[in-house]
């Protein structure tokens, strides 16, 4: 028998069996409460594009899921078949680096080889125009770029790491992605400095011109009027 | 000596622990998150964005208006019941940080309605509640070995690294769109205005002769 002072054996009363099943349920309900996705309207037709500046080698996902406003219900349900979004991505030079159909729900993933700014553009297919009619289609977004992307319990999993080198392998990827985006601030700076010189060529040259123009102008012009006068023996 | 068919004490308290926790956590806002987002905002239109917030949740709202125009942009947040939190018209950057005082659907708009023909490139930061943890599981709220916690504080340090680094490509790209607007401008204007110069001077020369010219005529005319 338990005689240390405080503690208590306890019997497990009928009816408490189910105790961890409610336990597991309640654990689930507070993780699986939908993610914290932003979310838009868009139109039948209309395209809806993003931007996302980044340096070269960065890996980006996308996820979205569409919802259909149900006139009747007057709420808007969960996807209905045969709605998709079509997803074009395209890089700084405008080719188009992914151009997918996906269904109500998807999740695209694209990984840049250029730096620079990346364009995502999404459009719905209304394939049913008859349940659309004039709605508007609800849209979850979700991107995220670079380490945000990485999905650490499959890496854990997958590399058998401990906690501490799931941290220390987290803080690796931060500063990888860090060291990109000086790189690419580093490439960014000279074509700024590029334009820069440019306007500043650019501003000089007009100038000597202009005082050139202005000179020739007016030595032409006084010639040309005196000799205009003389002719008519005015002068 | 535990009697046979008792549940043994650590289990026990394990459970009883166990339930307190879920209890304690169903009180606490779920794992929040950070929406990060570059839209294009055409002249005279309107985007909204609306996210649904438990209550209690601190959130952030920052936004940078990019490319376009002037640099500026209305922006309006509300609350589920329509109140709004947040209101300013043609601001370049701000940052608002609120608590959410009821569950609901929070809505932010930006609105470039008052200009007639740009288009503007807007940024936005919603930051809501706490980023994921690392580990989505019960044991989390076990205390962190020195290590763990060295971590966790050079996260935090290098996540404000990025989030500044992230401030300063935006105002690059906003002064570097200065500059090539510039750059374009300054080009039309020099070709503009010589072919200005020369006309108007070219025209002048003509102008005057052709004063003279009927004067003349009007002279002869009166001479013979």
């Amino acid at each position: 028998m338990a005689v240390e002072l405080g503690v208590r054996v306890v019997r497990p009363r009928p009816g408490t069996e189910l105790g961890g099943v409610m336990r597991a349920l309640l654990l689930w309900l507070w993780l699986a409460t939908p993610g914290s996705a932003l979310y838009f309207h868009i139109g039948e037709t209309e395209k809806k594009c993003f931007i996302e500046e980044i340096p070269d080698e960065t890996m980006v996902i996308g996820n979205y899921r569409t919802q259909l406003y149900d006139k009747q219900r007057e709420e808007y349900q969960p996807a209905t078949p045969g709605l998709g979004m079509f997803v074009e991505v395209k890089d700084p030079e405008d080719k188009v680096i992914l151009a997918r159909q996906y269904g109500s729900e998807g999740r695209f993933t694209f990984t840049s080889h250029t730096p620079g700014e990346h364009q995502i553009c999404l459009h719905s297919n209304s394939t049913k125009f008859s349940l659309f009619a004039g709605g508007m289609l609800r849209v979850h977004l979700d991107i995220q770029v670079g380490e945000h992307a990485n999905d650490y319990a499959e890496i854990a999993a997958k590399d058998k790491l401990s906690e501490l080198q799931l941290r220390v392998r987290q803080l690796v990827e931060q500063v990888e992605q860090i060291q990109k985006e000086q790189n690419y601030q580093r490439w960014r700076e000279e074509r700024f400095r590029q334009t820069s010189e440019s306007t500043n060529q650019r501003v000089l040259w007009w100038s000597i011109l202009q005082t050139l123009i202005l000179v020739a102008i007016g030595v032409w012009q006084m010639r040309h009027l005196k000799s205009f006068f003389e002719a008519k023996k005015l002068v | 000596m535990p009697r046979p068919g008792s549940v043994p004490r650590w289990a026990a308290a394990a459970g009883r622990w166990g339930c307190r926790l879920l209890a304690l956590l169903l009180l606490v806002p779920g794992p929040g998150g950070a929406s990060e987002i570059t839209f294009e905002l055409p002249d005279n239109a309107k985007q909204c964005f609306y996210e649904d917030i438990a209550q209690g949740t601190k959130c952030t709202l920052e936004f940078q208006v990019i490319t376009g125009g002037h640099y500026d942009v209305d922006c309006r947040l509300e609350d589920p019941d329509g109140k709004v939190l947040y209101k300013e018209m043609k601001k370049q950057y701000d940052s608002f940080t609120f608590t959410a005082s009821k569950n609901g659907t929070y809505k932010f708009c930006f609105s470039n309605e008052f200009s007639t023909f740009t288009h503007k490139t807007v940024y936005f930061d919603f930051q809501v509640g706490e980023d994921p943890p690392l580990f989505p599981s019960e044991n989390r709220v076990s205390a962190l070995t020195q290590m763990e916690s060295a971590c966790v504080s050079i996260h935090e340090a290098l996540k404000s690294v990025i989030d500044y680094q992230t401030h300063f490509r935006l105002r690059e790209a906003q002064g570097r769109s200065r500059a090539e607007d510039l750059n374009t401008r300054v080009a039309y204007w020099s070709v503009g205005e010589a072919l200005i110069l020369l006309v108007v001077s070219i025209g002048q020369v003509f102008l005057l002769k052709s004063f003279f010219s009927d004067k003349r005529t009007t002279i002869t005319r009166v001479g013979s």
